[in-house]
């Protein structure tokens, strides 16, 4: 293996390493913060989880990008 | 550093759908077949179950199941778009649901993706598979991100008129003017994001399932194709309730966004 390709293959590593980790802190604040506000007011647990999900996913979305930046990398 | 090159090949892993075939100049991917069949087994099912609802009396096991989904699935638009408006969006947004639900599913189906021949795809020789999950192709989900961003237009010009684009083309003052493009470039985000986030998810999970399956070969697979089977429907889930928010976002007039 080149050392070109090597570099490549490091630089997709911490592509992805690096995008992950604030979608990691963000959904686990999403998580937390609703599982709290459930304990005090488990009636709107339905109301909760449309947003815990919607939360999620707006998240959930940067890592992705992420992602789809170190599949290219890698891949095309 | 042979074994790796070696891997790399036997993992047959390809962002981009595969041409399968070309027909009268268009060329067939392996997504889109999968997407027709999928489209065809739906559609199938749908007239075959549609021919014995019953109105009256009591409905049949099955139909107390579809009901029950059904209901579920309203109960969500609903609790975002409230009744009147949810009874108007859900068809568009229910039919999402469904057709990513199981276009993310068929990805899943066991032993399928191992049909196929010996072609060459960008330029080197590769496996070919002719079944592949329709939103593990980008094509896929950009078509379904912008049919939804332009029923959002839809909906928003249906509900409010001319007066909706004032949202976009404000002339009134510089400061509204800019604000004007920056929802434009909002709207247009929109869809890249709807388009990256399932294509990640789905294409993320398939390569997953290929990485495990050569990590542990027998029973390696299973969690995580339960996984997978979660993601699927979750993914699904949030596409149909993002384009509910959406549209409901694009219905509600200047002024009074925080009614409920």
């Amino acid at each position: 293996m080149s050392e070109v390709a090597q570099a490549s293959n490091a630089i997709v590593g911490w592509t992805i390493a690096v995008g992950g980790i604030a979608p990691a802190i963000a959904i686990g604040l999403i998580g937390s913060k609703a599982v709290e506000a459930i304990g005090r007011n488990p009636e709107a647990a339905a109301k909760i989880q449309n947003n815990l999900i919607l939360g999620f996913a707006f998240a959930e979305a940067i890592a992705i990008y992420a992602l789809v930046v170190a599949l290219i990398l890698k891949f095309v | 550093m042979s074994d790796i090159i070696n891997y790399r090949m036997a993992l047959n892993i390809s962002i981009s759908a595969e041409p399968i075939a070309h027909l009268f100049g268009l060329t067939i991917t392996n997504s889109l077949l999968t997407g027709w069949i999928v489209t065809a087994v739906l559609a199938s099912s749908v007239y075959l179950f549609s021919r014995q609802i019953k109105e009256k009396g009591a409905p049949s096991r099955l139909q107390s199941l579809i009901e029950m989904i059904i209901e579920g699935l309203f109960g969500m638009v609903e609790s975002i778009a409230g009744n009147a408006k949810a009874r108007r969006f859900f068809p568009l947004v229910g039919t999402l649901f469904i057709f990513i639900l199981f276009s993310n599913w068929s990805g899943l189906l066991p032993g399928l993706a191992n049909i196929g021949f010996q072609g060459i795809h960008n330029g080197h020789e590769a496996f070919i598979p002719y079944w592949r999950a329709p939103t593990a192709d980008i094509n896929t989900t950009l078509a379904l991100g912008l049919i939804t961003m332009i029923m959002v237009q839809v909906y928003g010009y249906k509900y409010l008129g001319l007066k909706y684009f004032k949202k976009f083309f404000d002339f009134s003052n510089p400061i509204n003017f800019f604000v004007g493009i920056l929802e434009l470039i909002s709207d247009l985000s929109k869809v890249i994001s709807f388009t990256f986030r399932l294509f990640g998810n789905i294409i993320a999970g398939e390569i997953l399932l290929l990485v495990m399956a050569m990590l542990v070969p027998v029973l390696g697979t299973t969690p995580f194709i339960a996984l997978e089977i979660f993601v699927g429907f979750i993914q699904a889930l949030v596409f149909m309730m993002l384009a509910s928010v959406f549209i409901n976002m694009a219905t509600l007039g200047h002024g009074d966004e925080h009614h409920e």
